[in-house]
């Protein structure tokens, strides 16, 4: 509650602040827009549905993009953590990619496929995946042996020891990877869209610029922003909670 | 009084049966021989209770007897059949219990009887079973990091027990508790014996325990582990960790417990002075 007052409080704070300094004319309010403006601009967008259309395209992309490579994330993971070889080699590799900017994907993928829709689906992926396979490899080779060991003596082997003990066993680790490859799949995703111009969210920012809009550049970057958080919050905040209840404080009993 | 024996002498097909089981690890030392040239029986419904230092490969006994391991040579046998993997007819409790904190206490229990493909409602009625057994009826719905370390034990006793196995293999259950819930825990573990007669290997370093709870008690050596001496404890059930019959049985098994443990001290002041 305290928390909530608090944050609310600073928010206004930081709204009123915003609305003295354009008040002040310091800069020209085409640089330097009112709160009142960028509302009108987010009102208009919903109202003549580009917001809308832009925010469909973007989340069927990133449900697209994001999916997939949760899919190939998980799996690469777990055949890294498992298998000593493609640790060696492969595991390597996924560190040294995850360091390069998923916006770099971006020429080879026009390159390869073009300005299709699968060149921004390649950078979502090469974007995302990398975080979600190395928190899924990390979050296996975490499982304490004992679980292991009990599960087998209890009778579980090859499927069902993968599936109700080693999943469960390192969901913790994969639901930090999981955020964490949404994070990054949401950036890539309007990076590359304000460069691979196409319908979407980062389209809309691009054309703000282009029409000397800056109401409509912040109205979109709010948009943006409200995305992230939502998922962030309302999706894995809940999924954390849900494992922290039931696992309590300490991860291995 | 207790009646040292070199060799347990079997009257039926022994329960569990070791011919010559060897089991040695490579390490960065070189060959680490953990048992050399194990020769035992168990019988059916023995209390055999395993003692010797630490290091003395007593666990490595038990993963062997359980199947999680495979010896070097040696072979290992179950009511007359080779033991070649884990099966629910021989469960492990060990030390760290490895209870599942994604279950509750009741899908727990019920886990091994899952694998087994038991359908839903005798599953329940099992664990049900069980946990009435081990006194934790109430807390079927609780998460494992809501109970007690006694209450953990006794968890993973019903998880042991729900398959019915014929052989329980138990490494240091009560090690990590505190001197009144294991004495608790004796008593009730003393009982599920009694009442269901299983086989039970109890691997300890706690003499006294040994005693209070075993048929038998078999002293293993430091390094390579093999058969020192064992003890045959007739002393009449139920036990108390008090009677002074008991602390004397105990303190002839420490007297040759003691040799060991100096031959791992000396081993383990050998290695500092090397380094």
């Amino acid at each position: 509650m305290k928390r909530t007052i608090r944050q609310l409080a600073f928010y206004l704070w930081l709204v009123a602040v915003w609305q003295i300094l354009s008040d002040l004319k310091i800069w020209p309010p085409y640089l330097f827009p009112t709160p009142q403006s960028v509302l009108e601009s987010v009102r208009a967008g919903f109202s003549d549905r580009s917001f809308l259309i832009g925010l469909g395209v973007s989340m069927k992309r990133i449900g697209l993009g994001y999916g997939l490579s949760v899919l190939l994330g998980i799996t690469l993971g777990f055949l890294i953590a498992v298998n000593e070889f493609l640790r060696d080699t492969v595991g390597g590799l996924v560190l040294s990619l995850q360091s390069l900017p998923s916006l770099c994907w971006l020429p080879l993928a026009v390159l390869w496929f073009g300005l299709t829709e699968k060149a921004i689906l390649f950078v979502v992926v090469m974007g995302s995946l990398l975080a979600v396979t190395i928190n899924t490899e990390v979050g296996v080779r975490h499982v304490p042996r004992i679980y292991l060991l009990a599960g087998r003596n209890l009778g579980a082997n090859g499927l069902p020891l993968f599936l109700h003990v080693l999943l469960p066993a390192s969901l913790p680790h994969l639901i930090a990877g999981l955020k964490q490859g949404w994070a990054f799949a949401w950036r890539s995703l309007i990076s590359g869209e304000m460069i691979f111009v196409s319908l979407g969210l980062g389209h809309l920012l691009m054309m703000g610029r282009d029409l000397n809009d800056m109401s409509q550049v912040l109205a979109v970057m709010l948009l943006i922003m409200a995305i992230g958080q939502i998922v962030d919050r309302v999706v894995f905040e809940t999924l954390e909670n849900r494992i922290r209840r039931k696992w309590g404080v300490a991860s291995a009993v | 009084m207790p009646l040292e024996t070199t060799q347990a002498f079997v009257t039926r097909e022994a329960k569990l049966r070791l011919e010559g089981v060897s089991r040695s690890f490579q390490t960065a030392r070189g060959l680490l021989v953990a048992l050399e040239d194990l020769h035992l029986e168990v019988r059916e419904g023995e209390f055999l209770c395993l003692v010797g230092p630490s290091g003395c490969g007593k666990s490595t006994l038990l993963s062997l007897l359980a199947g999680l391991d495979r010896p070097t040579a040696g072979e290992i046998w179950m009511d007359g059949r080779p033991v070649e993997g884990p099966g629910t007819d021989r469960i492990v409790i060990f030390q760290e219990l490895g209870l599942f904190p994604w279950l509750t206490v009741q899908e727990n229990v019920e886990f091994g009887l899952r694998m087994q493909g038991v359908g839903k409602r005798e599953r329940r009625e099992r664990s049900q079973h069980y946990l009435r057994l081990v006194h934790l009826s109430r807390f079927e719905t609780s998460y494992v990091h809501q109970l007690s370390g006694g209450m953990k034990q006794r968890v993973a006793l019903a998880r042991s027990l729900v398959t019915e196995p014929d052989v329980l293999l138990m490494d240091e259950p009560f090690a990590a508790l505190d001197a009144q819930t294991r004495d608790l825990l004796h008593e009730e573990l003393a009982r599920l014996w009694a009442e269901t007669g299983k086989t039970i290997v109890f691997v300890t370093h706690n003499v006294r325990e040994a005693v209070r709870l075993g048929d038998r008690v078999m002293l293993l050596t430091f390094r390579p582990g093999r058969i020192k001496s064992q003890f045959d404890i007739t002393l009449p059930r139920p036990r108390h960790l008090e009677d002074p019959e008991l602390a004397l049985t105990a303190r002839e098994v420490l007297a040759q417990l003691k040799e060991e443990i100096n031959k791992a001290v000396k081993e383990e002041y050998n290695h500092e002075e090397n380094h």
